[in-house]
């Protein structure tokens, strides 16, 4: 645990070492309030439905970007041969790595607070939906990051780890919603509406909280670290 | 303390090593020598537990790469190829994240990495991130991270490549220091370097170790060949058939007829190791001069006796010497007639 917990103190410092950090944080905080200023303009509505709503596109763009890093540049810079060559287990890296890239993005989200609040000042918003809507956030997010840094353990290039990043997710994400489920046999549609990352997010965003979801989120999590620590076992 | 068994690793269809077996003891300092891509850098991230070998095992400290790879890389301080070091990290704060990701604890680290900073003289650059660092003095935190948990066991490889003179001797020196009370194996293909700081070479060719010994049993081993050059005033067949009947003599060749007159011919002897000419060496001034190379029988030294044989037969000698072989001859040797049958 030690391990890990070192690891992530350098991971996540890590990001604010370059000015990469602050501009990502600035661009993900000015464009989710300017998808929620539109929103709350032209619907008059003082609820974030459908800014969680669009999260998960968001997502698909911004964390891939946030894990790219992680495994590529020591691949690159042959920095890894010194960390796996430390006494750790695999999976205290894997781990550590990933903790400090959820941080980097509950702190992403921790920015966007002053939406509820002025939502709160402004009406009477749903308590629930909003924790349920950042819930789910969190744990789509968890789910994409695993995605992201699966990706960036199959290669050393930080660009094609961004891009396998999306890929996985995109088709993580569609293989649930309507557009593709329309097009399967029957019997198969609700297998694919439950490995769909989307479906799930849609009903805790409503503000129902079910095992069902939370274990889906957290197996697909804990699936894509496997196959990082595989990954990063097989490819040296 | 380090003993590797038929170590074999693949890529593709590159044999990277090639059933290597060796064994290193406590407190002796190897040197892997080889040309590059001759799997020196393979051999040491089988040993430090960073790629597995297909087939064949290694135990290090006791503890074996495959069963115990923790305990192996907690006993092992490794150095890898061109220091890859976090470059956004500064020196103290990386030798900190080492020691803490090792489990040290917080005293522990502290006072380690004072210690470290002194033996590496660090001093000047602590407070700098690594990636601002000159090539010396990263290689030195390099070696700083590999000592900081007081290792039995240090591997580091190339540790002087892409250093100034005066860096290459001062890492040198280090490891010299480091290499009293340390197991040591490094890897280079500066054979001075194996001369200067190792009691072992191991020359590694094609994935595989062609040689091993000291850097005086090599050399000395190649000179086994034995190979002495003498200079002979004297009718070429009666000398050429005198050192051919001469025991222990393998084979002679003739090598060349010098043309000079006798002034010069004592003038020769004088110079030689030999000393002043001294009146045994009659010299019938009507003979030329004939240069024979002579191989003896599994490179015995000869160059006494056929002295000694030579004055009796009354002959006049000008030239007598020893081939040497230098280990700059013997890698060449060991590597590229192993190549070419590779
Ligand atoms: N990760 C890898 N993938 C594919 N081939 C590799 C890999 N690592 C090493 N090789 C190949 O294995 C062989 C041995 O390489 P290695 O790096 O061990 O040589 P070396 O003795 O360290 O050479 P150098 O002196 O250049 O550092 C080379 O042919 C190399 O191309
Ligand atoms: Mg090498």
């Amino acid at each position: 645990m030690n391990t890990t917990y070192a690891i992530f103190k350098r991971e996540f410092k890590g990001y604010f070492s370059s000015p990469i950090a602050y501009i990502y944080l600035t661009s993900f905080i000015v464009l989710i309030n300017w998808l929620y200023l539109r929103g709350f303009f032209l619907i008059n509505q003082a609820n974030l439905r459908s800014l969680f709503s669009i999260l998960p596109w968001i997502f698909l763009l911004f964390i891939p970007a946030v894990t790219m890093r992680l495994w590529a540049e020591e691949r690159k810079l042959r920095t890894l041969e010194i960390l796996m060559t430390l006494p750790v287990k695999d999976v205290e890296v894997v781990l550590g790595k990933f903790f400090a890239s959820y941080a980097f993005l509950a702190l992403s989200i921790l920015l966007t607070f002053p939406l509820p609040l002025t939502l709160a000042l402004l009406g009477n918003p749903d308590g629930g939906q909003i924790i349920g809507g950042y819930l789910g956030a969190l744990l789509i997010g968890g789910a994409y990051l695993a995605i992201g840094l699966f990706a960036s353990s199959l290669t050393e290039n930080q660009i094609i780890a961004f891009i396998i990043g999306i890929l996985l997710s995109f088709i993580l994400f569609i293989v649930g919603e309507q557009l593709v489920l329309f097009a399967l046999p029957s019997f198969m549609v609700p297998f694919f509406e439950y490995l769909g990352l989307g479906s799930h997010f849609d009903s805790i965003g409503r503000g129902v909280i079910d095992t069902r979801d939370l274990i889906y989120y957290l197996s697909v999590i804990g699936f894509f670290l496997y196959l990082n620590i595989r990954s990063i076992e097989m490819k040296r | 303390m380090i003993k590797a068994k038929n170590l074999s690793k693949r890529f593709g269809y590159t044999i990277a090593v090639n059933k290597a077996s060796f064994e290193v003891k406590k407190g002796e300092v190897v040197g892997f020598l080889g040309p590059n891509g001759a799997g020196k850098t393979t051999t040491m991230r089988i040993l430090t537990c960073y790629l597995q070998p297909d087939s064949g095992t290694a135990e290090i400290a006791g503890y074996n790469i495959h069963e115990n790879p923790l305990e192996v890389r907690q006993k092992i301080g490794y150095l890898p190829e061109n220091a890859p070091l976090y470059a956004d990290m500064m020196v103290t704060e990386y030798l900190d994240f080492i020691g803490e990701v090792r489990g040290m604890p917080q005293s522990k680290r502290k006072k380690a990495i004072n210690r470290m900073i002194e033996v590496t003289n660090l001093q000047s650059v602590i407070r700098r991130p690594i990636g601002e660092l000159s090539k010396g003095f990263r290689q030195r935190v390099g070696i700083a991270q590999a000592m900081l948990h007081d290792p039995e066991i240090l591997i580091m490889d190339e540790p002087t490549s892409g250093l100034d003179p005066t860096q290459i001797i001062e890492i040198r020196e280090l490891i010299k220091e480091l290499g009293k009370e340390k197991t040591v194996i490094l890897s280079t293909h500066i054979l001075p370097e194996v001369s200067a700081a190792c009691n072992r070479v191991l020359i590694i060719n094609d994935g595989e170790i062609v040689a091993s010994g000291s850097p005086e049993e090599l050399t000395q081993r190649a000179q086994g060949k034995g190979i002495i050059t003498l200079t002979i005033r004297g009718s070429k067949d009666e000398v050429e058939r005198g050192l051919k009947e001469f025991p222990r003599v393998e084979d002679v060749e003739w090598l060349a007829e010098e043309v000079s007159d006798s002034s010069i011919s004592e003038g020769e002897i004088r110079n030689t190791e030999w000393g002043t000419p001294n009146s045994e060496f009659g010299t019938p001034k009507s003979e030329t001069l004939h240069r024979f190379r002579i191989r003896t029988q599994q490179g015995q030294d000869l160059s006494e006796e056929l002295f000694r044989f030579v004055v009796e037969k009354g002959w006049s000698l000008s030239e007598l010497y020893k081939e040497q072989v230098s280990l700059e001859d013997i890698f060449l040797q060991l590597t590229t007639k192993d190549s070419l049958n590779g």
